[in-house]
């Protein structure tokens, strides 16, 4: 109730008289393939880096595992346009990576579609993580000592009994990590900027339409909403039916 | 393909440290009282914890520097570990699949296997639609599936009902003796060594206590443990000739001559109760209070205090007849020449 | 005057109890006053929220002071932010009793919901300038320094105040500018200076004086065709009606004013 409710009242006010011209302004679609690109590479990005990260936090035994859980938390907490001026602070033109990066290569993250990818993977990497090791933990680790019994290494064990065991943590993860992703804003503003076609993505011109026209920002919502809601029915679907 | 090894391991609270040797084609059966040791001891070997002292030889090979999956060492789990998202064929193929062997040939040897486990008609099940033997036959399979050097078997049938176990437990028994490699297997269950191994190691404590043959072993146990598995009564004194004396003082007068420290056993069965003290000349007899009364296959099994703390096997008409109940007081006997004495 | 003291004192007692404390002589106390330019009643008690656009914010912090100073009995709360964002909280009904906005448009959009006690008054005006890094190591003077190739810059996005002044501007001076962001207000645009990831961004004077100290701000001679009107108003449904008047008239006095001259605005 309390999590619908909301949402009716997008649906009530909505301008449905005005709705199918609105939907074909040129910048709708625009931001809403980059939020669909970007989104989708985000969690990407996740999975590459945070499926081996959450197996190190769930199956190794380290000094300093449990502040390392603790920092991976941290984009969680940290209000994501302070996560964004971080990363300026990092691979921002002056920053720590970026400024070799830039006098390096000639490579700048900011105000790329690729720093938006960057803001989305910061925010929504913990989702994935969280959810995997979770899922690596209520796995019997047994099985990757039979595995190894068989001849099998320790990236083949994961790879060919361990990742199918924990498949539904993974998709759970990484359904979280891309609706996250999605919805990502103050990151995303922070780092990547506003530009369209480039880095504005849904919810930046969700935002800014809200400067001058609730109708327009209503509408824009819809539409991610219906498309991310769409997805994610699909994909559910697909994986309780597998 | 002899196994030679010393095996530490030192956790909080516990600590291991057993030699242990088998031959070619031997089965060797660890036995031992749950946390004795035993799992640990298989687990060392397999490589999935680490030694703190000591060394594994395969063969003249040192093992214990390798990763688990260097050993060739084939192991099938208690609860088997069967990969759930994986069929019977692709669970067994698992083993050639890691050593590069192409996927058809790996399915093909896995087919064999199952064949020979009795398993062709259930290659394409997952491992939830196996019962539970047939699960252990996969296991079994699986692990002989990568042609290993050494077997390592973890309580096979303990997961099984009675049963499936006795089948099951008959043709575990045909697998290993056409194994020609060293299979350890561990057990609590006195009847699966005794059927399955060639020799037994009994395991107490993370210590070797005990170590032979089936006779030798059941025929002289050593420790309570012992004593206890194979249903005897069992006591440790000094002898001079046929009387041993208990620490306590008391004495047994036994069938045997001997000198100096030894254990003195005789079985339950050996043990008659009477409501009062007997008349003529049982050497040994002694007063008793009646601790517990349960049932042990026909007759009642009878715990008892007194200068001799000792089990008694009796028929349940004799039971009725005495009024045997706990807090009951009796005197038990036993004839000098069921009591055997060998030296400790 | 005598219907303002009573309504006064009736908010005064009304925002006492829902405060559910207070001292008792607030609302005894309350004398005339209201209304007076450049004095306002020094006895205006009770609570006044007020709604400023965020460029306001250094301002009006010092105004509030002053003001609190002359009303000790009346608790000022200042909420700041984009001012699109306070006119759809004022039109959503968001209790408040003045809104200070940074252009006309958002204060028309106010206007037109009914939300408006009177006509908005212009008090301020602010002007653009080109914000650089300390010491303006482009060299930049005008706008068309802006459309050197290499050269980052930062603008609002048009659908804020500091957007669509920058885009007057610059279809004024008719060079063809292609920023790299369109900032969700000029705050965000003058960080990404004072971060050194863009080299320049059209910014209010107002909020390039206040950061003097990171940043450099030039002004251009094209800057003149996009003056920003800050308009001010009581609101219709201002649960402090006399202490919102005072408050304007506060605000438009001649010391205050000097305040906002100071941080840059224009009269």
């Amino acid at each position: 109730m309390f999590l619908t409710l909301p949402l009716a009242g997008l649906l009530i006010r909505a301008p449905w008289s005005t709705l199918p011209e609105r939907l074909t302004e040129p910048g709708i679609l625009a931001a809403l393939r980059l939020s669909l690109l970007t989104a989708s590479l985000a969690t990407v990005v996740c999975l590459i880096l945070g499926v081996p990260l959450a197996w190190v936090l769930a199956r190794l035994h380290f000094p300093g595992r449990r502040l390392v859980r603790a920092l991976v938390t941290v984009p969680l907490v940290l209000p994501p346009v302070v996560g964004g001026v971080a990363l300026l602070l990092v691979f921002g033109r002056r920053g720590l990576i970026g400024g070799w990066l830039d006098q390096t290569f000639g490579v700048s993250l900011p105000f790329t579609t690729a720093g938006v990818v960057v803001a989305e993977a910061f925010v929504a990497m913990p989702f994935l993580v969280i959810a995997v090791e979770g899922a690596l933990r209520g796995s019997d680790a047994r099985y990757e000592e039979a595995a190894a019994t068989l001849g099998a290494s320790r990236w083949t064990a994961f790879r060919r009994v361990t990742l199918p065991l924990i498949a539904p943590g993974v998709a759970a993860g990484a359904v979280l990590c891309w609706a996250r992703a999605l919805g990502e804003f103050g990151a995303t503003i922070t780092f990547a900027g506003n530009f369209p076609g480039r880095t504005q993505t849904m919810p930046l011109a969700v935002y800014l339409a809200l400067e001058q026209d609730l109708d327009a920002a209503i509408v824009l919502s819809l539409v991610l909403l219906a498309v991310s809601v769409g997805i994610l029915a699909a994909l559910r679907d697909k994986w309780v039916a597998a | 393909m002899s196994l030679r090894a010393r095996l530490s391991v030192r956790r909080e609270g516990f600590g291991l440290d057993i030699a242990l040797t088998a031959e070619p084609g031997e089965v060797v059966a660890l036995l031992g009282p749950n946390g004795a040791g035993k799992t640990t001891t298989l687990r060392a070997l397999a490589g999935l914890l680490r030694l703190d002292d000591g060394h594994i030889t395969l063969d003249g090979v040192r093992l214990d520097p390798l990763a688990p999956e260097q050993r060739r060492i084939g192991v099938v789990f208690q609860d088997y570990l069967l990969f759930p998202h994986l069929s019977a064929l692709d669970n067994v193929a698992f083993g050639p699949r890691c050593r590069h062997v192409p996927k058809a040939e790996a399915r093909r040897t896995a087919q064999e296997w199952l064949t020979r486990v009795g398993l062709a008609d259930h290659v394409r099940k997952k491992p939830r639609q196996l019962s539970g033997g047939q699960a252990q036959r996969v296991a079994l399979a699986r692990a002989l599936a990568t042609e290993p050097r050494m077997l390592l078997l973890d309580e096979p049938l303990a997961a099984l009902d009675a049963r499936t176990r006795l089948d099951t437990r008959a043709q575990l028994r045909g697998h290993l003796a056409a194994f020609p490699g060293a299979t350890i297997l561990v057990t609590h269950d006195p009847l699966d060594a005794l059927m399955l191994a060639d020799r037994l190691v009994i395991i107490e404590d993370g210590r070797v206590v005990q170590t032979g043959d089936a006779a030798t072993i059941t025929a002289q146990p050593r420790t309570d443990y012992v004593a206890r598995l194979v249903g005897l009564n069992l006591y440790r004194g000094r002898a001079e000739g046929a009387t041993v004396t208990l620490p306590d003082g008391f004495a047994l007068v036994t069938a045997g001559d001997e000198q100096g420290e030894v254990f003195v056993a005789f079985p339950p069965s050996a043990v008659a109760l009477f409501a009062t003290r007997p008349d003529g000349s049982p050497r040994n007899s002694w007063p008793a209070t009646v601790t517990t009364v349960s049932r042990h296959g026909d007759a009642l099994r009878i715990e008892l205090t007194g200068p001799l703390p000792v089990a008694a096997d009796v028929t349940p008409a004799a039971a009725v007849h005495l009024g045997l109940e706990p807090g009951r007081e009796v005197w038990a006997t036993v004839k000098a020449t069921e009591v055997r004495a060998y030296r400790a | 005057m005598r219907k303002v003291l009573t309504g006064l004192a009736l908010v005064a007692v009304f925002a006492t109890a829902a405060c559910g404390g207070g001292s008792d002589d607030s609302a005894n106390s309350a004398p005339a006053g209201g209304g007076a330019p450049g004095s306002a009643g020094p006895g205006a008690s009770g609570q006044l929220v007020v709604l400023a656009a965020a460029s306001l914010t250094e301002s009006f912090d010092k105004i509030k002071e002053d003001f609190q100073a002359q009303n000790p009995n009346l608790q000022v709360t200042i909420s700041y932010g984009g001012s699109s964002g306070l006119a759809q909280q004022i039109t959503a009904g968001a209790p408040a009793d003045v809104f200070a906005a940074a252009s006309p448009a958002t204060m028309q959009a106010v206007v037109d919901a009914g939300e408006a006690a009177g006509e908005p008054a212009v008090f301020v005006r602010n002007q653009l300038v080109i914000a650089t890094a300390k010491g303006n190591p482009e060299g930049i003077r005008t706008l068309a320094d802006l459309t050197k190739p290499d050269l980052k810059v930062a603008l609002c996005a048009e659908q804020v105040p500091c957007g669509s002044a920058a885009r007057k501007a610059i279809e004024a001076a008719g060079v063809d500018l292609e920023p790299v962001t369109l900032e969700q207000d000029v705050k965000a645009a003058l960080s990404k200076v004072k971060l050194g990831e863009v080299d320049a961004a059209l910014v209010y004077r107002t909020d390039a004086r206040a950061a003097s100290a990171d940043i450099d701000g030039v002004e251009f001679p094209e800057s003149a065709g996009a003056i920003n009107d800050y308009p001010i108003v009581t609101l219709k449904s201002a649960p402090n009606p006399a202490a919102a008047a005072a408050f304007v008239a506060f605000v438009r006095s001649g010391p205050e004013l000097k305040v906002l001259t100071d941080a840059g605005f224009q009269l």
